[in-house]
């Protein structure tokens, strides 16, 4: 566990931490019917987005999908930027255009805006990264998607690109084993996502997703691999979708003892075990980081509700640039 | 628990339709699967999470415990692959109907139904008898991916059919038709009316012609023409318009390719003023072709010009202010028939 030092494991912890707030932070608003239309919980997907994003360099670029908050997180999207978003609002990332998580995109944090129609962000990083190795450029590209969108044509097509003109690309899936209601053994044959990947010539790496160590390691060695002129690599992370596939949905259809089994390796607690056995945490600290992050997220509402909703007069605004 | 649950928070209860028994838009689209595929063995339906969970609108709700999962096919996430397949399962004597989770979606399988089910006939006399349900339009503020009306880009494909009905009855007389239908139909359901409209519908075999428009009110003063979800915004304009002392008639297409020219004539010559209405954009929406072919053959019976309101040529806003801007309704609707109505 040596390259995992206690700095990064601090900065991970604070990461997954304000990730897991944020999201009941935004279960609580749309309750309160502040968020209008859906909403999509990330819980249990904390270990992922935040050890993939942390695994990239400042000039590397990321697509994530639609439940990788902290991903957005960690590459500098604020919660007043996401919660101005998720209300609607003028000073929110798509200013009021787009919902929840669809479309927070800005390259200027290296980030790709979501598109619905998943995988999409599959085709889209592999011209990015395909113009970063046109360019002889040092960075990597990223991309996230689940076991469902990996049924999709566009997933097979991009990974085959990516890995036809050997790029710096890196493919993150979150198998959480639920796409909406339907289960893997209903959206694939195989027993790993990951198995395909020898399918298009690139490496194939299963881990545990609910491990930030686990997923961090393989994230690193997958983006060091990538810029060192190694080709793409195929992360399979292990998951369970821990809420409904969005808020409306209150899956009936999980057995409860599966939910059971994966509550006991909640990310979060995992996370927080390697801290105190490390001596990094103890309640106390816990308590203050929670005070902290709820004060953040506190001061970031009281702004998004603030915010004005944006003028209908600019309802055809950035149609084109 | 159901994606739209709680947006609609009233209902519009329909006068004036026929039938024995009174559904809401959403359960008449579900009587009509049912009795399809009662009546005939060769209809199956398939989707994503269309089977034990039942839709994301619940539309397919019981169907999979009623007639199994050979006949609901729960699918992987792969429209494309979906279409492709209906399409084969067609060749061998099958009437798939497939649901797009959302109209968006459709775009992901574009090419089996543009490309392939759309020519097939035409090239080689092989009919594709399938249906494509497809969830569009907005209203429940889902942002630009979950809430596109697209239906012109198939009204402008030759070899499919588009329908896209406004009341219950309609939903379940034009999707039995689409059912059997050996052409590729488009069935364009509107997920606004899912919960918010009820109305009586027919039991049984009571199919609604495709490519037939229907007079939903009869005026003399000025024709309002619109298809889907507008009908009743069109229609509770008309009635405001109606206790000022005017005469409105409104047209519902309900067919959006072919398009029933002869009532569109019709009611251009009766009246001689002309609204045309629909929630897709503007540019080369359906109701630029509706304009067209009263300025091309009932050009001497106008009093004022063919006006159309659309929505904007701009993607589905999702900030509640921006999408009320977007989206056509009975108040825009009644700003502009007063124009026309004082031209
Ligand atoms: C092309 C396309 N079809 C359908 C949908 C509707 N949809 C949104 S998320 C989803 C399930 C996605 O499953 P998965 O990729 O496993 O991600 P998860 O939601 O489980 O995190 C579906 C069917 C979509 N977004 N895009």
């Amino acid at each position: 566990m040596n390259e995992i030092d206690d700095d990064l494991l601090q900065r991970a912890h604070y990461w997954m931490r304000l990730t897991r707030a944020l999201d009941d932070r935004g279960t609580f608003l749309h309750k309160q019917s502040k968020i209008v239309g859906g909403y999509f919980s990330q819980i249990g997907h904390e270990a992922i987005s935040v050890a993939a994003a942390l695994s990239l360099g400042p000039h590397d670029i990321i697509a994530p999908m639609h439940r990788d908050l902290g991903a957005y997180l960690v590459r500098g999207l604020t919660p007043r930027r996401i919660l101005a978003q998720w209300l609607g609002r003028e000073t929110g990332v798509t200013r009021g255009r787009d919902a929840n998580l669809h479309g927070m995109g800005d390259l200027s944090l290296g980030i790709i805006g979501f598109i619905s129609h998943l995988p999409a962000s599959t085709g889209v990083i592999a011209g990015v990264a395909h113009a970063i190795k046109l360019k002889g450029e040092p960075r990597v590209a990223m991309c996230f998607f689940g076991d469902g969108s990996a049924s999709q044509g566009l997933a097979h097509e991009a990974m085959n690109w990516a890995s036809v003109f050997k790029l710096p690309m890196v493919i993150i899936c979150e198998n959480n084993q639920y796409a909406y209601s339907t289960p893997l053994r209903r959206q694939m044959a195989i027993e790993h996502i990951a198995q395909r990947a020898a399918g298009y010539g690139m490496p194939g790496v299963i881990v545990d997703g609910n491990d930030f160590v686990a997923v961090y390691r393989a994230a690193r060695e997958a983006v060091e691999r990538a810029r060192a002129g190694g080709g793409p690599t195929f992360i399979e992370c292990k998951t369970m979708r821990m809420r409904g596939h969005a808020i409306h949905d209150n899956m009936a259809y999980v057995p409860k003892e599966l939910l059971a089994e994966w509550e006991a390796r909640d990310p979060i607690a995992r996370i927080e075990e390697v801290l105190r056995a490390r001596g990094l945490l103890d309640d106390a600290t816990l308590a203050a980081l929670l005070a902290r992050i709820e004060a953040e997220l506190d001061e970031a509402q009281t702004f998004a509700e603030a915010s004005p909703y944006p003028d209908p007069a600019t309802l055809t605004d950035g149609v084109y640039a | 628990m159901t994606w739209d649950q709680g947006l609609h928070r009233t209902t519009t209860v329909l006068n004036g339709e026929r039938g024995t028994r009174e559904l809401t838009y959403l359960e008449a689209i579900r009587a009509a699967l049912r009795f399809e595929m009662q009546r005939d063995a060769r209809v199956l339906v398939m989707g994503e999470d269309i089977g034990v969970y039942g839709g994301a609108f619940k539309v397919t709700q019981g169907l999979i415990e009623e007639f199994g999962e050979d006949r609901v096919i729960d699918t992987p996430m792969t429209e494309l692959a979906m279409l492709y397949a209906a399409i084969g399962m067609s060749f061998e004597g099958f009437r798939p109907v497939v649901e797009m989770q959302f109209a968006d979606f459709i775009s992901t399988g574009f090419d089996a139904i543009v490309q392939f089910a759309a020519t097939n006939h035409f090239r080689w006399r092989q009919p594709v008898p399938i249906t494509v349900r497809a969830p569009g339009g907005g209203g429940l503020r889902a942002g630009p991916f979950h809430s596109q009306s697209n239906e012109a880009w198939f009204v402008h494909t030759p070899g499919l059919k588009v329908v896209a009905p406004a009341t219950p009855a309609d939903a379940y007389g034009l999707l039995l038709s689409a059912i059997r239908d050996p052409n590729p139909v488009i069935y364009y359901e509107t997920k606004y009316l899912y919960r918010s409209l009820k109305g009586l519908v027919p039991d049984g075999d009571a199919p609604v012609p495709i490519g037939q428009a229907v007079v939903r009110r009869s005026g003399e003063e000025l024709s309002i023409i619109a298809y889907g979800a507008m009908v009743q915004e069109a229609l509770s304009a008309a009635t405001v318009l109606e206790q000022e002392g005017h005469s409105i008639e409104v047209i519902d297409l309900r067919t959006l390719k072919p398009l029933d020219e002869v009532a569109i004539l019709a009611t251009a010559r009766k009246t001689g003023k002309v609204l045309i209405v629909h929630e897709a954009n503007r540019t080369c929406g359906v109701g630029g072709e509706v304009a067209a072919i009263i300025a091309e053959q009932a050009f001497e019976y106008l009093d004022a010009p063919i006006t159309r309101l659309a929505a904007p040529d701009t993607p589905v806003p999702y900030s509640p202010p921006l999408e009320d801007a977007y989206r056509p309704n009975a108040a825009k609707i009644l700003a502009a028939a007063r124009e026309l109505l004082a031209y």
